[in-house]
């Protein structure tokens, strides 16, 4: 089963490869993989997607917990959570599929953030299944490039407070 | 305030924490470092012949004292040459600091002269780690090595000093509580979990404590034997157990697992109660996981959360220091209205009986041959002849299993041995850091022929400090355990595990101004390890042993424990 976890680390150089090193080393998946700074510049949020049994996330989120920079992991799919991610995408734009490109975007409300004389660059955001979509009704026009953020998360209503020990 | 230079200020770092050695091996990154400590009185630094030796050194120095070892190497090969000593203590939780040279900060990058990238290597092997990026930073992070080593759950830390950092002028600023933000760990037990474990235990009819290296490590021997004995219930122990429970006592029923007791395997498999405590169920220990004390509850103290239910799921987890968690215990069943002790223990009495037979029918032995030596004689020789006082280092195969066996440790902090790696050429240098520590004690290698050429050169450097360390070679001219295996699974194809080609180790001790000594018949062992124990210099002792004899009960790999091959 798919686990989104959050992560707060000392903001140390090094630190993101105690994490990758410890899932890499014992054999846990990584789906995706976000980190950057929070308001305090001291301390970084890491969203990691990865898959297990109960018993796999419980020693991933332990193990997580043993590192010596790892200030807190919650589990967000414990409770109500908002995942989004973001997908910038290059697709071409000749004259004769210009106006289907922007309808679509449109309708995914996305926006156009570059302008070349035959294509446009994109962004999107939104969450997996949504960027999913997209890029699929957009590849028979012609996709030249596309580069996605990976999954970010935030516990709904109030911070997340239930950290795992 | 005035400056003082980043090495004096390391080796204030150092007095502070009470460090009176290090084992170390010099540098040209490092040479900052090696002018400050020849100031020094008040720190010995003792020079290894290699630098893996200088970290098990630092290790067994930890393991005999409780205290953080220290090892110093400089960079590039030297800190690469310790990183199976770093691993090794790793995998056992020992409290050690490693200090590295590291190339001038400018460098780091450049693939400079004889640097490496140490901390990314020794990630997966330490408790942490630290590259000291500013001279600012360096007093802060010296003093948190030391407190993240020998805190929690204790391991090996390593910090890495640029060159420049060390030569640098800094303010030496006063001792503070240490406050890390991410880091707090937890030794207090939760008293619901108590209360829930020993209402299990009021239950049990069939309990077995089954006894990790945390017991030792948290200096919870003396409450762990109280637990036993008040209320009955045997003790089994893992290999880093050893020592935690007295090995002569009715109630020690030895070690378990791939080469435990016939008593131990059986009494898991059939105990309804399994209360552990400081283990961490390893597949020698368990076996095949799925006939692991399928009867039994589970009651698991540990303080790292993580050991919690990663192999075997567990009833009653107690996350917290053992000692604290077996006081804890031990004043519930004292202070407890509607329990008497007394009772509590009688429930046990038919479970005692049968464990007693059990050790009756399948004790630890061997087949005695005439005049041929048995190694595992020579164990027993050496347990009598210093009353199971030692302090015994192992190397890694045959020879540590018979010793883990045949030598009845009384007393915790006795025996060193690399339990969770399998350092081959780990005992030997462990040996001398743990006769630094405790000159008062008589301290004994055993070996492998094989074993203990992997850091023979040590030979020098007790030779250096005058460390009369015994070491007894159990000499059979094979890899015996590999043999073993290649005996009982592989239709007896010795692939490389021949070592008839050695050298001759009397003259070896010699040449190293040294005394060797040799037995080849059981008549001669005693003598020889009379008169090596009587002589005050370094002694080794090379016993030639029957050639294929075999580690028994052994439960071969990926079967029950109730499936051994028994002698």
């Amino acid at each position: 089963m798919k686990h989104t976890l959050s992560v707060l680390l000392q903001n140390k150089p090094g630190v993101l490869s105690r994490v990758t090193g410890l899932f890499s080393g014992r054999g846990f998946n990584i789906e995706s993989l976000c980190v950057a700074e929070t308001l305090d510049p001291k301390v970084s949020c890491l969203t990691v997607i990865t898959k297990g049994d109960n018993a796999i996330i419980e020693q991933i989120t332990k193990q997580l917990h043993k590192l010596i920079d790892v200030i807190k992991v919650v589990d967000i799919d414990e409770g109500e959570f908002v995942e989004r991610e973001m997908v910038l995408i290059r697709v071409n734009a000749e004259e004769h599929t210009r106006a289907e490109v922007l309808r679509i975007i449109d309708i995914f409300r996305g926006k156009v953030v570059d302008v070349s004389p035959n294509s446009y660059a994109i962004e999107v955001t939104g969450s997996s299944s949504k960027i999913e979509a997209i890029i699929d009704i957009l590849r028979p026009i012609g996709i030249q490039e596309i580069v996605r953020t990976g999954k970010i998360a935030i516990a709904r209503g109030r911070a997340s407070k239930k950290g795992v020990t | 305030m005035s400056q003082i230079s980043g090495a004096q200020a390391i080796v204030k770092c150092l007095l502070e924490e009470n460090v009176d050695t290090i084992f170390g091996y010099p540098g040209g990154a490092v040479i900052d470092l090696y002018d400050e400590l020849s100031n020094c009185p008040d720190l010995t630094h003792v020079l290894v012949r290699h630098e893996q030796a200088a970290v098990h050194a630092a290790d067994g120095y930890a393991r005999v004292t409780g205290e953080v070892g220290v090892a110093l190497l400089t960079s590039g090969p030297g800190a690469t040459n310790g990183v199976t000593g770093i691993a090794t203590a790793y995998m056992d939780s020992i409290p050690i600091v490693i200090l590295t040279g590291q190339v001038p900060t400018p460098l780091i990058g450049n693939d400079a002269f004889q640097e490496v990238d140490i901390v990314g290597i020794t990630r997966p092997c330490t408790k942490h780690n630290y590259l000291v990026n500013s001279k600012e930073e360096l007093v802060e992070v010296m003093r948190e090595a030391f407190h993240v080593a020998r805190t929690g759950r204790p391991g090996p830390v390593l910090v890495d000093l640029p060159k420049d950092i060390i030569k640098d002028g800094i303010e030496f600023e006063d001792r503070k509580p240490i406050r890390m933000q991410s880091y707090q760990p937890n030794y207090e037990p939760h008293m619901g979990q108590v209360e829930k474990a020993c209402r299990l235990i009021t239950e049990a009819r069939k309990p077995v404590l089954y006894v990790g290296g945390g017991v030792i490590l948290s200096d919870g021997a003396t409450e762990l034997t109280e637990l036993a004995t008040k209320l009955n219930i045997p003790v089994t122990m893992t290999l880093m157990g050893l020592g935690a429970f007295p090995g002569h006592h009715e109630l020690s029923m030895g070690m378990l697992g791939m080469h435990g007791t016939y008593t131990a395997n059986m009494a898991v498999a059939e105990s309804d109660l399994l209360i552990s405590v400081g283990a961490r169920f390893d597949d020698r220990v368990t076996g095949k996981l799925d006939t692991f004390a399928t009867n039994a509850k589970i009651i698991h103290i540990d303080i790292d959360p993580t050991s919690i239910s990663k192999n075997v799921k567990v009833d009653v987890p107690i996350v917290a220091d053992c000692k604290k968690a077996l006081t804890a215990m031990n004043s519930w069943f004292n202070n407890q209205q509607d329990i008497s002790v007394e009772a509590e223990k009688a429930k046990h009495q038919d479970w005692f009986n049968k464990i007693t037979n059990w050790q009756e029918l399948h004790p630890l032995g061997y087949q005695d041959e005439g005049e041929q030596i048995k190694p595992q004689y020579v164990v027993e020789m050496l347990d009598k002849l210093t009353n199971g006082d030692a302090i015994v280092a192992t190397e890694v195969g045959q020879h540590q299993m018979w010793a883990a066996q045949f030598y009845r440790f009384s007393d915790p902090r006795r025996f060193l041995t690399s339990g969770g790696l399998g350092t081959m050429g780990y005992g030997f240098p462990a040996a001398i850091g743990a006769k630094l520590a405790r000159p008062d004690k008589i301290c004994i290698d055993i070996a492998g022929d094989g074993s203990i050429q992997m850091n023979i050169q040590e030979l020098a450097t007790a030779r250096q400090y005058n460390t009369p360390v015994k070491i007894a070679i159990l000499n059979n001219q094979f890899l015996g355990m590999v043999r073993q295996w290649q005996e009982l699974f592989y239709d007896k194809r010795y692939a490389s595990t021949v070592m008839d080609i050695a050298p001759d180790f009397v003259k070896l001790a010699q040449a190293y101004g040294a005394v060797g000594l040799r037995a080849t018949k059981k008549s001669e062992v005693e003598d020889v390890i009379k008169e090596a124990l009587a002589v005050d210099n370094t002694v080794l002792m090379d016993f030639k042993i029957s050639r294929e004899e075999g580690v028994f009960p052994m439960v071969p790999a990926g079967k029950s424990n109730t499936e051994m091959l028994l002698v």
